[in-house]
C-alpha cells in the first residue's frame, strides 16, 4: 500500500470521530504547549539573567568580609586580633602588590537625604568608590568627569550622579558645577553617568558616587567609625585578561591572609567571582528546566496513554472492519500500519496544534503576564518530536493488537 | 504432481480445534478437487465442517494437517502475510452479511482490494476505471458514490461481487451470498454469479438453500467434518442419477 493511501485511509478513520480524536490530541496538545511556553519562560529568565550579570562588568572579582568568623557582631567591634574585616589599605595593597589587575575599586555606601533647591529626596544610596570604579562596572560618564584619586585621598566634596537621580533633582537643568545638600554635607557635582539600567536589583541610576574618603568622613555613623575606622564594605578587582582569573585570586588570598593574619583555611574574608555567581544562577535555572522538563514528560506521557486507550477501543469497535480488511488481502503489517499512523496522525495534529498554543501562550504571557519570554526555535522542533515519539510508542500495542487479529474472529465479531 | 486444470486440490486435509479433552475435529481427512470453472455447493448441517472448509478454502485458516494446493500452489503451511497475498490475489469472497465497510463509499469499497495488491502498479486513475468498470459490470453504474446504508442489500451485495472479483481471483468463495437477501434479490445475485461462472469463473458456494444449490454444477454435502456426498446437478451432467438430482433439489 502506498503512503499516501495510508494517511488518507488513517485520516479517514479519525475524522468519522471528530470529537473523540480532539478529546484524545488534548492530552498531547497540552503537554506539546506546556514544553514550549514553559521553555520560553526559562529562556526568557535566563536572557535577564544574562543581561544582568553582563551588566555587572566581566571578569571581575568581589572581595567581602567573611562574617563567619571576625567581622562585627551585634555583641562586640571588630574581630580577634588584626582580623577586623576589610580595610582600605587592603585594597591599597592588592592595587600595588598584585600583578594581572586593571583596576582596585572599594566600595561604602550609605543612605542619606539629597536636597537641592526645593527638591529633596530621602534615602538615597550613597556609594562611596575610588577613581576605578567606571572601569570596574563598565559604566560610562554622559557628561563632567569622574573623581580622580587626588580627590580621594583629598577627601574633596565632590559627587557624580546615576542619570535618574540627576533628572530627578535637576530636571532640565544642567547637573554639573551645582551644589547639592547629602545629609549636612553640601557636594559638588562634577558627572553624570549614562543610563546604566537595572542591574540585579540595583538601580545603578538612582545612585549618588562619592569619594570613599568623603563617605568615611561624613557619612558612617560615628559609632561605628570609631570601631569599624575605614572600613571597606567590598573590594572590586577587575582583572585584565580571563585566564589570569585564578592567578590573580591566589594573589589576593596569599596577600590578604598574611595582611590579616590568618590562614588560608579560615580566612575572614571571602572571594567571589563573576564566574560563580553565574554558575550559581544557572544552577537555579537548571533546576528550574529540570523540573519543566518533567512537568512536560508527564503531561506528553499522559497524552500517550490517552492515545493509547482510544486506539485500543478504536481497534475493539473497529474489528469487523480489521476483518474486512484482512478478507480482502490486508496483511499484518498493512493493518499495523493503519493504526500505527493513526495514532502518530493523532500526535502530530496534537503537536501542530499544540506548538500552536504554546507560541500562542508563550506570547500572552510576556504580552499580559508580564513576564519575559523567548521562542527557542529547538523547542518546537523537541516538543513536536517528542510527540510524535509519543504517538509510535503508545500506538505502537494497539496497532500490533489489530495486527494480530484472527481474520475469521474478526470477521464474526459484531 | 498438481493437475494444472485444477483450482483446488486437497489431501487429507485435517483441522482440530481446542486441545485435550476439549478436541474438535472439525475436519477429518478432506479430499476435494475442484476444476477450472466449476460452480460447486458446499452444503450440510451445521457442525459439519462446512464452515471450516470454507475458512481453509478461503486461506483465512491453516489446516491443522493435510495439504490444499490452489491453483498450483501449496498453501497449507503458508504464514499469515503470505496468506493475505493469496486472499487478495487468488480469491474474490462474497459474504452473507456484505462486510462493506460502513460509511465507506462503494466505489472506494471496490477499489480496497487494489490497494492491497503488492503486484498492482497501476496509477489511482486506472484503479478507479477499474473499480468503476466492475460496479457496471454488476449493474452498479449509477451507484458508485452511495454508501452502504443508502444501499439495499441486494445492491450491497453487488458491491460486494464487484469487490471480490477486481483483483481477478482464480476463486470466488460466496458464504451464503443470498442469507440476508429476499427471494428476488436472491435469485438475481444467483443469476449474477451464474453469468460470471459462464464468463469463466470458478465459483466455491456454501449454502442452507437446496433451491439455491442448484444454481451450481456440482453439490458436496458434509456431514461430520467429510465429505458425505459429492454430485453434479441434473442439468449439468447428464450422468447424475435422478436420485442424486432429487437431494439436490429437496
Amino acid at each position: 500500500m502506498r503512503l499516501n493511501k495510508v494517511v488518507q485511509i488513517a485520516w479517514k478513520g479519525l475524522s468519522k470521530n471528530k470529537m473523540r480524536s480532539l478529546l484524545t490530541m488534548l492530552g498531547v496538545i497540552i503537554g506539546v504547549a506546556a514544553v514550549i511556553i514553559m521553555i520560553s519562560i526559562s529562556a526568557g529568565t535566563e536572557k535577564t539573567i544574562e543581561e544582568q550579570i553582563t551588566g555587572l562588568g566581566s571578569n571581575l572579582i568581589f572581595i567581602s568580609q567573611n562574617f563567619s568568623r571576625g567581622g562585627f557582631g551585634p555583641g562586640g567591634g571588630g574581630g580577634s586580633g588584626q582580623s577586623g574585616g576589610l580595610v582600605f589599605d587592603d585594597a591599597q595593597a592588592i592595587a600595588d602588590q598584585v600583578d594581572g589587575i586593571s583596576g582596585v575599586v572599594v566600595d561604602q555606601n550609605s543612605s542619606q537625604t539629597i536636597k537641592y533647591g526645593t527638591v529633596s529626596l530621602d534615602d538615597v544610596a550613597i556609594l562611596g568608590t575610588t577613581p576605578d570604579f567606571p572601569t570596574v562596572r563598565d559604566m560610562t560618564i554622559a557628561s563632567g568627569r569622574y573623581f580622580s584619586q587626588a580627590e580621594v585621598d583629598r577627601t574633596q566634596k565632590v559627587a557624580v550622579l546615576g542619570n535618574s537621580l540627576a533628572q530627578e533633582l535637576f530636571e532640565e537643568q544642567t547637573p554639573v558645577g551645582q551644589v547639592v545638600t547629602v545629609g549636612n554635607t553640601k557636594l559638588t557635582i562634577i558627572g553624570v553617568f549614562e543610563e546604566k539600567g537595572l542591574v540585579g536589583n540595583a538601580d545603578y541610576d538612582m545612585w549618588l558616587y562619592t569619594p570613599i574618603s568623603v563617605v568615611f568622613q561624613k557619612f558612617t555613623p560615628s559609632m561605628m567609625a570609631r570601631v569599624m575606622g575605614d572600613r571597606v564594605r567590598m573590594i572590586y578587582v577587575k582583572v585584565d585578561e580571563q585566564h589570569n582569573m585564578e592567578d590573580v585570586i591566589l594573589q589576593i588570598e596569599l596577600l590578604l591572609a598574611k595582611r590579616h593574619n590568618v590562614s588560608l583555611d579560615e580566612p575572614d574574608f571571602s572571594i567571589t567571582t563573576q564566574q560563580d555567581i553565574i554558575k550559581t544562577r544557572e544552577a537555579t535555572t537548571e533546576a528550574f528546566r529540570n523540573l519543566l522538563a518533567w512537568v512536560a514528560a508527564v503531561s506528553l506521557i499522559v497524552g500517550g496513554i490517552g492515545i493509547m486507550n482510544i486506539m485500543l477501543v478504536s481497534v475493539t469497535e473497529r474489528t469487523r472492519e480489521i476483518g474486512v480488511r484482512q478478507a480482502v488481502g490486508a496483511s499484518p503489517s498493512d493493518i499495523r500500519w493503519q493504526f500505527l499512523t493513526e495514532a502518530l496522525l493523532l500526535s502530530l495534529v496534537g503537536g501542530v496544534i499544540g506548538v500552536l498554543a504554546g507560541v500562542g501562550g508563550a506570547w500572552l504571557f510576556g504580552m499580559v503576564g508580564g513576564m519575559r519570554t523567548v521562542i527557542v526555535p529547538e523547542s518546537i522542533l523537541l516538543a513536536f518530536s517528542s510527540a510524535a515519539a509519543v504517538g509510535v510508542f503508545f500506538g505502537y500495542y494497539p496497532a500490533n493488537k489489530a495486527a494480530q487479529l484472527d481474520p475469521i474472529q474478526a470477521l464474526r465479531h459484531e | 504432481m498438481t493437475n494444472k486444470h485444477s483450482i483446488i486440490q486437497t489431501i487429507e486435509l485435517c483441522k482440530i480445534y481446542g486441545k485435550g479433552d476439549a478436541q474438535v475435529q472439525a475436519l477429518s481427512g478432506v479430499n476435494l478437487t475442484i476444476e477450472e470453472n466449476e460452480f460447486v455447493a458446499i452444503m450440510g448441517p451445521s457442525g459439519s465442517g462446512k464452515s471450516t472448509m470454507m475458512n481453509i478454502l478461503g486461506c483465512l485458516d491453516r489446516p491443522t494437517s493435510g495439504k490444499y494446493t490452489l491453483a498450483g500452489e501449496d498453501v497449507s503451511s503458508l504464514d499469515k502475510t503470505q496468506l493475505a497475498i493469496i486472499r487478495n490475489q487468488r480469491i474474490g469472497f462474497i459474504f452473507q452479511s456484505y462486510n462493506l465497510l460502513p460509511q465507506t463509499s462503494a466505489l472506494d469499497n471496490v477499489l480496497l482490494p487494489m490497494f492491497y495488491n503488492r503486484n498492482n502498479h497501476r496509477s489511482e486513475s486506472e484503479y478507479r476505471e477499474i473499480a468503476l468498470a466492475a460496479l457496471h459490470a454488476v449493474g452498479l453504474g449509477d451507484r458508485v458514490d452511495h454508501k452502504p446504508q443508502e444501499l439495499s442489500g441486494g445492491q450491497m451485495q453487488r458491491v460486494a461481487i464487484a469487490r471480490a472479483l477486481v483483483n481477478q481471483p482464480v476463486l470466488i468463495l460466496a458464504d451464503e451470498p443470498t442469507g440476508n437477501l429476499d427471494s428476488r434479490s436472491g435469485a438475481e445475485i444467483m443469476q449474477l454469479l451464474r453469468q460470471l461462472h459462464h464468463q469463466g469463473s470458478t465459483i466455491v458456494m456454501v449454502t442452507h438453500d437446496h433451491e439455491i444449490a442448484t444454481y451450481a454444477q456440482r453439490a458436496i454435502h458434509f456431514r461430520d467434518g467429510m465429505i458425505e456426498t459429492d454430485h453434479q446437478n441434473g442439468q449439468f451432467t447428464p450422468l447424475a442419477s435422478k436420485k442424486d438430482t432429487q437431494n439436490a433439489v429437496e
